[in-house]
């Protein structure tokens, strides 16, 4: 099986004025459809820029993006972004929100009441119908990062991107929308990319990690499998061997091999 | 939502019937406690400026009833200008006419001048906030003109139209369009990166970008630079109506100075002053409400 999408050896600076960072340098990275892979690395380690660079929201410096074989440099649905802060418009209601996206692409291929059937099941999806005609202020903030998942769900996108989707939320909310997504995933089978700084967030959600080194110019510094069976339970793996092995694997990357150097800065 | 929980409750179990009944009181008497709350309120906002017109209005007769004073009191002002006080409708002949028609006539001359500078004034905005260069290129420009007096365009706007009715027009335009325009700027200089990058992956064109992100996004500052236009608007119309003559408000008050009545003269400011009032406040409602939502977030 050929790779669904292929970072080829791509490369990321960033120039201002005379002076010019390297931020990734690089980066090889094949991922299988259906894969559910996260990238971890400490905070300023290039991951958020990553993320970008497959989003197309910035262009590579070097290498390319390879999605089904075929190059992209600019944004597009089919590979829709789930925002750190959710980015929902404010002055649009839930449903209106995820109206916006399904309008813009299946504008011409669904009909009307096709269009609203499918925006009632992506807010279904993630649980959201009640609030349908909510604006972003009276809802909370993992209800605003769950119709956040349904707009990027709502694309159909090749590859969901998910850029540090729960971070800004508490444990237990995070916990639910942990395993929502996992849920989600299992039912849809998408391919999904996420950052995060959370080791456990990605042991458990993961079938690969790829471990970031710290930048500048950072690199893959490795790349976990993680072998669980899904589904996965919370619960039951806080005591499997395979899960503390692997959470022991990343922590031993992050806080031996590439320990956050601020003195580097 | 909650309503059926709280009849089974009623229904099923007898304790949770105090409940239900406190619960029921609440919602009443918040009424009864809200109806009080905003009479009180409006008390409050109302009698102190009541308040100081009537003690201006009793120190301006006292100072003005002596029989040398240049202008003239209140208790003048009502008995020789009745008229206008009391009837702003009325029609005696083509010159005439109650001051409610004058301002009128004003008002139309506003809308059109004002309508115009709003849309060319959000769309100049629009791409002014959108494009580095365009900014670079007219904003010295626009800083520059915007400081120029309404009335300094006068003379210029009636060579180039021969004829007074534009030529008000024009002014009212040409004041009011700058802090449209660059308000608009900012607020599109403002929308965050983040409503952008939605834009970009769901590859909006321009066009649904201007109308779906940019304009409700920016409308906070949109409005904030309508209502300072609409003033601005309002002051540049009094003042180019006293030069180009007509039927207007303003034009009104050089007549009335012109046959020294002064009393009318001190009508027709009142006029003047609660029209541009009620104008500002027109417009900071329309602005609450289209951009309800957009700043909670």
């Amino acid at each position: 099986m050929s790779a669904y999408l292929k970072l080829d050896y791509i490369g990321k600076s960033f120039t201002r004025g005379a002076t010019t960072t390297e931020v990734l340098r690089d980066i090889r990275l094949t991922i299988e459809k259906g894969e559910f892979v996260s990238i971890i690395g400490h905070s300023g380690c290039g991951k958020s820029t990553l993320l970008n660079l497959v989003a197309g929201l910035t262009p590579v410096t070097i290498g390319a993006v390879l999605l089904e074989e075929k190059e992209v440099n600019a944004p597009g649905p089919d590979r829709a972004v789930v925002f750190q802060n959710h980015s929902l418009l404010p002055w649009l209601t839930v449903y209106e929100n995820v109206n916006l996206a399904v309008a813009k692409v299946f504008g011409r291929t669904k009909s009307r009441a096709e269009r609203h059937d499918w925006i009632m099941k992506n807010l279904n999806l993630v649980q959201m119908a009640h609030a349908a005609d909510k604006r972003p202020g009276e809802i909370s903030g993992g209800m605003k990062q769950r119709v956040g998942i349904a707009r990027a769900l709502s694309m159909e996108p090749k590859i969901l991107l998910l850029d540090e989707p729960f971070g800004a939320l508490d444990a237990l909310t995070r916990a639910h929308l942990q395993d929502q997504m996992m849920e989600i995933h299992a039912r849809l089978q998408n391919t999904i990319i996420m950052i995060t700084h959370d080791v456990d967030e990605a042991v458990l959600l993961s079938d690969r990690i790829v471990m970031m080194t710290n930048g500048p110019a950072a690199a893959v510094g490795g790349v976990l499998d993680v072998p669980l069976a899904r589904p996965r339970e919370r619960i039951a793996l806080a005591s499997d061997r395979t899960y503390l092995r692997c959470r022991e694997a990343v922590l031993k990357f992050l806080y031996e091999r590439h320990r956050f150097v601020e003195a580097a800065e | 939502m909650s309503l059926p929980a709280t009849k089974d409750d009623v229904v099923v179990a007898g304790p949770f019937k105090a409940r239900a009944a406190s619960i029921l009181q609440l919602s009443i008497k918040p009424k009864s406690f809200d109806m009080r709350a905003s009479a009180v309120g409006i008390a409050q906002s109302v009698v102190p400026p009541l308040v100081v017109l009537a003690i201006i209005l009793i120190v301006w007769e006292i100072a003005f009833s002596s029989p040398g004073a240049s202008l003239p009191p209140p208790s003048e002002i009502w008995v020789q200008s009745k008229d206008l006080i009391i009837d702003p409708f009325f029609v005696n002949g083509s010159q005439d006419i109650g001051l409610g028609w004058r301002v009128l006539v004003s008002l139309e001359r506003v809308a059109y001048g004002f309508g115009l500078a709003a849309v060319i004034g959000v769309l100049i905005g629009a791409l002014i906030g959108q494009s580095i260069w365009a900014m670079r290129g007219l904003d010295p420009i626009f800083q520059v003109l915007r400081t120029v007096p309404p009335l300094a365009w006068l003379p210029l706007s009636l060579a180039a139209f021969l004829d007074s009715r534009p030529s008000a027009i024009f002014v009212i335009f040409i004041t009011s369009i700058w802090p449209i325009i660059i308000n608009t700027a900012v607020g599109i200089r403002n929308i965050p990166q983040d409503y952008r990058n939605v834009a970009q992956v769901l590859r909006l064109n321009q066009i649904e970008f201007f109308y779906k992100i940019m304009v409700p996004a920016a409308a906070p500052y949109i409005f904030s630079g309508l209502r300072i236009g609409v003033g601005l608007s309002w002051l540049a119309i009094v003042a180019a109506e006293m030069l180009t003559g007509g039927v207007g408000i303003g034009f009104f008050i050089w007549d009335a100075w012109n046959s020294s009545r002064l009393t009318d003269i001190i009508v027709a400011l009142v006029y003047i002053g609660l029209v541009g009032f009620v104008l500002d406040k027109l417009v900071s409602a329309l602005g609450a409400a289209v951009t309800r939502g957009t700043a909670s977030n």
